[in-house]
């Protein structure tokens, strides 16, 4: 009695899966893939909405922009084990340069192909604090004081943790006139006042902005802006510190995917489009500095104050190849100072 | 799972009636600390992920669950189940049938093998796929000379969840079988039945319960995969993101009502199976039980 209507049940899952089988893509015209990290989800789809339309008048040919988005490291992996990418638009010049040695998709001369070394826009590290800045935070000497608790992820894990530290680093250098240990020194207090590092700069915020934790975080321009779009103007304040530090997210075209899809013109148009005054409105409206200010109305660039800013190439850090395993590698200075919190 | 019952009379107890030894309090404590465990642990997180998704509103719950990629996302894991789990129906009732039914070499080893999936880390099970289909794996370079995409696409995702789930329906019906034996299909066979007619008329209706039981499972944990399908699908938007997977990129964007939206569906999804699971229960009970083996 049983036995009709189990079949029956077995009949009607078969016809279900072969509905479901059947559901297929739909294809545009032309299909790019931008392969990017975590905090520039917003500025390209915002971007990629405009140069489509951009593509669109010029050419009259569709062009779809598909995203994906992760840590930079992983990402700049993801491509050399054969993720498709078209352009990648990556945190570091580290992470596009393991592309190039690992699976030579890259041209070693990227860093020439588009103005201002392949930086369309940067960005620098600043703080948010809790509305009427209760603990009156003004510099990064403010982070180091009793009672002060700072919100910022774990260098180890997070590539926008170390701008944080190296940001940190930079003022307590010039501040204590080039004395290391006093550095060291300095930047072990900051993380002392951590009560928790997550392993992203997108958990922290939500850390501090959504948990409540800590007085300060620590993090992206854009990041920060976001947070008081997303959680509310009036429960928080940017706070810009008189120094921090200068990022230059590079883009490059993936020399060998572009070939093989025969897409290298609209790749190329797509990252070089980003230094037209539309590209560089875009980057300014969405908090990143643009490479080419003079371009953009001088209203989206009203929030973007000018501040003291050191480069990762500055002799205090003699670059990322210097730097990472001197502060971050295991051992580094970063092992040294940090004591989970008990 | 027959556990031999314990059983011991002690008169000074008043609840002789049921085969408990524990005195009223320590029942009352332990059965108050299940029920406060379970409520914590297990209802708790889903009123949560129902009061957030529904936390602005029906219309924005909906609207949500409307947006493109998040119908993409959707429709991706649908037939990413549907590829998955009949292919796992196939597989883990051949090997189930080859297990209990056969004495072959090697059959311990199967065993073992078919147990893998369960012992290792589903990130583990992914980085597998890149290191075999990967541009710089194995087979990498055929591949991409013969411009076959695995990784970083459908394929890639089916594989790896096709890997994660493969024990769900074997592990089900291996017991079972071995427990009946092979006495009904060998009376079938003395009768003049062919091979093809003892297992659809003789062994199939034997283990029709297992069998549901294991496809249950094995599409919930299809549908619900996260760490092998991380590593293996390249998170491009629209395209090679499962529901799970949409659901962090979601959280991740601030956006908690889509994040938990698309959770409330796979949350849904573990309810259906659970009523399913207790339905056929209800309905059938006593032939499950007989033809249950764990």
């Amino acid at each position: 009695m049983t036995k009709p209507h189990f079949r029956k049940l077995l009949g009607a899952l078969v016809a279900t899966s072969i509905q479901f089988g059947t559901l297929g893509f739909a294809f545009a015209d032309t299909t790019i893939l931008n392969v990017s990290y975590d905090p520039t989800r917003e500025l390209y789809k915002a971007y990629d909405e405009a140069f489509a339309a951009h593509w669109k008048a010029e050419t009259g040919e569709t062009v779809t922009i598909q995203q994906s988005h992760g840590g930079s490291g992983a990402q700049a992996r993801a491509v050399i084990d054969g993720l498709n990418a078209d352009v990648v638009t990556l945190a570091l010049e580290g992470d596009i340069n393991a592309i190039v040695t690992k699976s030579k998709k890259i041209n070693p001369d990227w860093r020439k192909k588009f103005e201002n070394n392949s930086a369309p826009y940067t960005s620098t590290i600043i703080f948010l604090v809790r509305k009427g800045n209760p603990k009156g935070i003004h510099d990064w000497s403010d982070l180091v004081k009793d009672g002060v608790q700072v919100i910022t992820p774990n260098p180890k894990t997070s590539g926008g943790a170390r701008w944080n530290y190296l940001a940190a680093w930079a003022y307590a250098n010039a501040h204590d006139g080039n004395d290391e240990a006093k550095t060291k020194e300095f930047i072990g207090k900051l993380y002392a006042n951590a009560p928790v590092l997550d392993s992203g700069a997108r958990g922290s915020t939500v850390t501090f902005a959504q948990k409540g934790l800590g007085d300060v975080l620590i993090g992206w321009e854009n990041d920060a802006y976001l947070a008081l779009d997303e959680f509310g103007a009036d429960n928080f304040d940017i706070v810009y510190p008189p120094t921090s530090i200068l990022a230059e997210p590079p883009v490059a075209v993936v020399d060998a995917n572009v070939d093989a899809k025969g897409t290298r013109k609209v790749a190329e148009a797509y990252l070089s489009w980003l230094y037209s005054k539309e590209g560089q409105t875009i980057i300014a409206k969405n908090h990143y500095r643009p490479a080419k200010p003079e371009l953009v109305p001088a209203e989206d660039l009203a929030k973007l104050p000018a501040i003291k800013l050191v480069t990762i190439d500055d002799p205090q850090f003699g670059g990322w190849k210097k730097a990472q395993p001197y502060h971050f590698g295991d051992g580094g200075i970063f092992d040294q100072i940090y004591k989970p919190a008990q | 799972m027959a556990d031999p019952e314990i059983k011991s009379y002690e008169p000074h107890h008043e609840s002789q009636s049921a085969a408990v030894t524990e005195s009223r309090p320590v029942r009352i404590t332990l059965t108050t600390v299940t029920l406060v465990f379970l409520g914590i642990f297990l209802l708790l997180p889903l009123i949560i992920v129902f009061k957030e998704a529904f936390a602005k509103g029906v219309g924005a719950y909906f609207q949500s669950l409307g947006d493109a990629d998040t119908r993409s996302a959707i429709r991706l894991t649908l037939l990413v189940a549907a590829i998955s789990v009949p292919l796992n129906l196939v597989f883990g009732l051949s090997a189930a049938w080859a297990i209990a039914k056969f004495e072959f070499k090697g059959k311990a080893f199967l065993t073992t093998l078919i147990d893998l999936p369960f012992s290792v880390s589903p990130v583990i099970s992914g980085l597998v796929y890149v290191l075999l289909f990967g541009a710089q794996g194995l087979l990498g370079e055929w591949l991409n000379a013969h411009g076959i995409q695995i990784l970083f696409a459908v394929p890639g995702i089916v594989l790896a969840t096709v890997f994660v789930t493969f024990p769900f329906v074997a592990r089900e019906l291996i017991p079972l079988m071995q427990e009946q034996g092979n006495g009904d299909e060998e009376a079938a066979l003395s009768l003049g039945a062919n091979g093809w007619q003892a297992f659809w008329y003789v062994t199939l209706p034997n283990i029709k319960w297992g069998l549901l039981y294991g496809v249950l499972l094995c599409n919930a944990r299809a549908m619900g995969e996260f760490g092998a399908v991380s590593v293996v699908s390249g998170h491009i938007r629209g395209l090679t993101n499962t529901m799970p997977l949409h659901v962090e990129i979601l959280y991740n964007e601030y956006n908690a009502v889509g994040a938990f939206a698309v959770a409330s569906l796979l949350a849904g999804l573990a309810l259906v199976t659970l009523v399913l699971k207790t339905l056929l229960e209800m309905r059938y009970g006593p032939e499950i039980a007989a033809t249950r083996g764990h």
